[in-house]
């Protein structure tokens, strides 16, 4: 199980750019959180999600 | 009389110990954006006693800004670089301010970035957000980041936060709120959402957040 945003997920064994594809999120307003460091944009699709990972996807909203 | 550096921050140094002011006087910030965010942002660290700003925006200062940005009516056409350094010079005139008129983007902003040890990223659109953080993160590792996101509408005041996400990034606001569906901003949640980033600044060079 990944933990992504709080919420377990089966997501073990996809990189973070399969993982996006399933969801919602516009990779444009996004930064990818991975056990602490944030993850290269140019490395979401060799970056695989692993067991035990902690995940957190930042989706910026618009306004300042 | 305009009083002189050493009694300016001898006075700041009084209620803010002499070695935080110390390092405050000796750090540079940069504020991506002189917006909602950015012109508070900026003003708040320069009371504090900030040495050094850079203040990057590409804008000029528009009467659609009046409602929550620390520009005032006189100053409307002006660049808000040159408006916002006219600013600080009345209640912190040893700040050293440098302006930059340009849009940031991913190239430019590895350069523009170089000195500073901390960066408020200020910026109204999400893509711009989102392109400052993981840029910086990618190419200054070492690098403190300062972000929000989410402070339109009058959604209640308690919702805006400051989250530690890495060791080195930070972000305020509700993390939801979209001035593209609440329709506008209101100054006290803008100034709010920027006072969480200013302290978190400070906070950061006073030792708070130790690893």
């Amino acid at each position: 199980m990944v933990k992504i945003n709080g919420r377990d997920e089966n997501a073990a064994g996809m990189t973070i750019e399969e993982y996006l594809k399933k969801t919602d999120y516009d990779p444009k307003r996004i930064a990818v959180e991975r056990n602490g460091e944030i993850v290269p944009k140019a490395t979401y699709n060799n970056v695989t999600l692993c067991d035990g990972d902690s995940v957190e996807i930042v989706s910026f909203v618009g306004g300042g | 009389m305009i009083p002189t550096k050493e009694e300016l921050f001898n006075s700041l140094a009084a209620r803010h110990g002499v070695s935080l002011q110390k390092k405050l006087s000796e750090t540079t910030i940069a504020v991506c954006g002189l917006g909602g965010l950015g012109s508070n942002v900026a003003i708040s660290l320069a009371r504090s006693g900030i040495g050094r700003l850079l203040l990057i925006d590409f804008d000029k200062v528009d009467l659609s800004n009046i409602n929550r940005q620390q520009y005032s009516i006189s100053q409307l056409g002006m660049m808000k670089t040159e408006a916002m350094k006219d600013n600080i010079k009345c209640f912190a005139p040893y700040c050293e301010t440098e302006g930059y008129n340009v849009k940031l983007n991913e190239e430019n902003c590895i350069s523009l970035l170089r000195e500073a040890e901390i960066i408020c990223e200020c910026f109204d659109n999400p893509e711009c957000k989102a392109m400052l953080v993981n840029t910086v993160t990618e190419n200054y590792p070492d690098k403190y980041i300062v972000s929000a996101s989410g402070m339109s509408g009058l959604h209640s005041p308690n919702k805006i936060q400051t989250r530690k996400i890495t060791k080195r990034l930070y972000i305020c606001g509700d993390g939801e709120s979209d001035v593209s569906v609440d329709g506008t901003l209101f100054a006290p949640r803008v100034m709010l959402c920027a006072a969480h980033q200013a302290t978190t600044v400070l906070r950061i060079l006073a030792g708070e957040f130790s690893e």
